[in-house]
């Protein structure tokens, strides 16, 4: 009628991310005992927990590397779970994905890691790519004589922010971090924070990440969930996080051995 | 001495053979999945033709060297052999014609397989398995790149296309090594000696040789490909991945050895 557009867009109302009663276990370990969260378009979410609760699954599981064993995850108001092939391609796309260990391709050069899903994802030419590369690294921060080097030559901070510069590359739609500031000195791990804020800001992309680093939390975070035995036993606005007057997360995020979260550590 | 009755004993022992039997099919099944969808990935597009040069480069070129030693050995262990044997029947004729049927049927082809199984299918278990164990097929899929048509389909293809000319090459290295004993050392007249390798070598003997080469050049990368891509648990894992690619290929080489010949041959 009124609307030219070919393409579908989904209105605004709808969330781009929305989990709804997630289940995972590995044998008899649950670790998503029900999980369910909605992430609005724009909107940057950041997944506190301690180690070991599942937060890496829960992204995997999203991505369709892990299948839940229950619960449905909507994509743009579509199904995913259960997806394969060119369908599961066609979602994928939309995503970026710093993994926790980096995951770069050790056999390829630094700048082809940055460019790979320029190069076979959207068929851009190797000239024009590797340029596109190179300003990619520039914006996390390493120089262009890094490009020609090979991953295994890189200190484990700088894996890290070739891995951000090759989940930015293609300018995705929704950015997942798997805990974006490990392993980085603070003042690089400030810049990275920037960095993330302003991929979200200016390409408009939806966020979820990961932490441990309460200062990258506050800063890159619209809105904090907290991950605690399967489930996210809380989530609000990131300025309520130091004062969220629930004593899981008071112990979190203040980092204090003694409270209602004991680890598991015998003496 | 434990309390168990016979009948007991031996309903374990019945549980025992079905446990063994399951395993087993659930290994065929997975093995037989895997290689569908390989294949169906090997023509459908995109294609890789860079991985592909790359791993046809590895595989014949690198492979030169190997293959080549052990069919010259080979070929004159053969004339030597041949010699003393035929010399009790008064026979030492046939030593050119004995040399170029067993090389181009068998040894040609079985031995490069079994030299390539060693070589390449345990490098293709370690490196993909080694991808596996780091999240980097994890993260080929985040970069919209399908890890079947990029890891997999160029090394079955390459394994398939380039062991015959591989075997193409070792067995004239082999009837060279025939006919430098031959003519050296057991006093053949070379041009006689040339003359029977012709006379009496059939295209089919070479044809099968080739069929054979290629079937063991898929077989060493299907092995090599599906226990680095299922592969678990770190370095170990990578370990064990690729023990059971060399072993469990060389073994389906044999097999498929006979059954090629069988078909071939047996009337
Ligand atoms: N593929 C798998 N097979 C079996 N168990 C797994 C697998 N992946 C994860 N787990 C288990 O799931 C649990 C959660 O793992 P996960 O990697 O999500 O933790 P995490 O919250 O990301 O921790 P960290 O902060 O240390 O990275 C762990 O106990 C782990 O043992
Ligand atoms: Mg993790």
């Amino acid at each position: 009628m009124i609307s030219t557009t070919p393409a579908y867009q989904p209105p605004p109302s709808v969330p781009k991310l929305s989990l709804t009663n997630v289940h995972k276990a590995f044998g008899s370990k649950v670790v998503l005992d029900g999980i369910s969260l909605d992430v609005r378009p724009g909107e940057s979410v950041v997944v506190i927990g301690g180690s070991g609760t599942g937060k890496s699954v829960l992204l995997k599981s999203v991505l369709g590397l892990i299948t839940p064993d229950s619960g449905s995850i909507l994509i743009d108001g579509e199904e995913t779970v259960g997806l394969r092939g060119r369908k599961r391609d066609k979602v994928l796309r939309k995503f970026g994905m710093l993994f926790q260990g980096a995951a770069l391709f050790d056999s390829l050069p630094v700048w082809e890691n940055v460019a790979f899903g320029l190069i076979q994802g959207e068929g851009m030419a190797r000239g024009p790519a590797r340029d596109k590369a190179v300003e990619k690294l520039a914006q996390v921060g390493l120089g262009p004589e890094v490009a020609d080097l090979f991953p295994a030559e890189l200190s484990g901070g700088m894996q890290k922010r070739v891995g951000l510069a090759r989940a930015i590359a293609d300018e995705p739609d929704i950015i997942f971090f798997d805990e974006p500031t490990t392993g980085l000195d603070p003042i690089m791990a400030d810049v990275i924070n920037d960095l993330i804020v302003k991929c979200v800001k200016e390409l408009g992309a939806t966020a979820l990440s990961i932490t441990h680093d309460m200062a990258s939390a506050r800063k890159i975070a619209d809105r904090v969930a907290m991950l605690y035995k399967g489930r996210l036993i809380w989530t609000g606005p990131a300025a309520q996080v130091f004062d969220s007057g629930n004593p899981y997360v008071d112990q979190f995020v203040h980092g204090r051995a003694s409270g209602p979260i004991t680890m598991a550590v015998r003496a | 001495m434990n309390s168990t009755s016979p009948v007991t004993a031996f309903l374990d022992f019945l549980a025992l053979i079905g446990r063994v039997l399951l395993a087993f099919f659930n290994r065929v099944g997975r093995l037989s999945t895997f290689t569908a969808l390989a294949l169906f990935h090997c023509v459908t597009p995109p294609f890789y033709p860079r991985t592909l040069l790359r791993q046809m480069v590895e595989i014949g070129y690198y492979s030169l060297p190997v293959v080549g030693l052990t069919t010259l050995f080979s070929g004159m262990v053969l004339a030597l052999q041949s010699h003393t044997g035929f010399a009790r029947f008064a026979a030492e004729g046939a030593v050119a014609t004995v040399v170029v049927i067993s090389m181009t049927r068998e040894l040609g082809p079985v031995l490069a397989g079994l030299m390539v199984a060693g070589r390449v299918g345990a490098s293709m278990a370690a490196e993909i398995g080694t991808m596996r164990v780091t999240e980097q097929v994890d993260a080929l899929s985040t970069l919209s790149t399908n890890p079947f048509k990029y890891l997999i389909a160029p090394r079955l293809l390459a394994g398939a296309l380039m062991l015959p000319l591989l075997v193409l090459v070792g067995d004239i290295i082999g009837v060279f090594g025939g006919y430098l004993i031959g003519t050296y050392k057991l006093g053949f007249n070379p041009s006689n000696y040339i003359q029977r390798t012709w006379e009496f070598m059939e295209a089919m003997d070479v044809i099968s040789g080739l069929v054979k080469a290629s079937t063991f050049g898929f077989i060493i990368a299907l092995m090599g490909c599906y226990n680095g891509y299922t592969s678990r648990g770190g370095a170990q894992g990578v370990g064990q991945a690729t023990r059971n690619a060399v072993v469990s290929a060389s073994i389906l080489i044999l097999v498929f050895n006979y059954l090629i010949t069988e078909l071939f041959f047996a009337r």
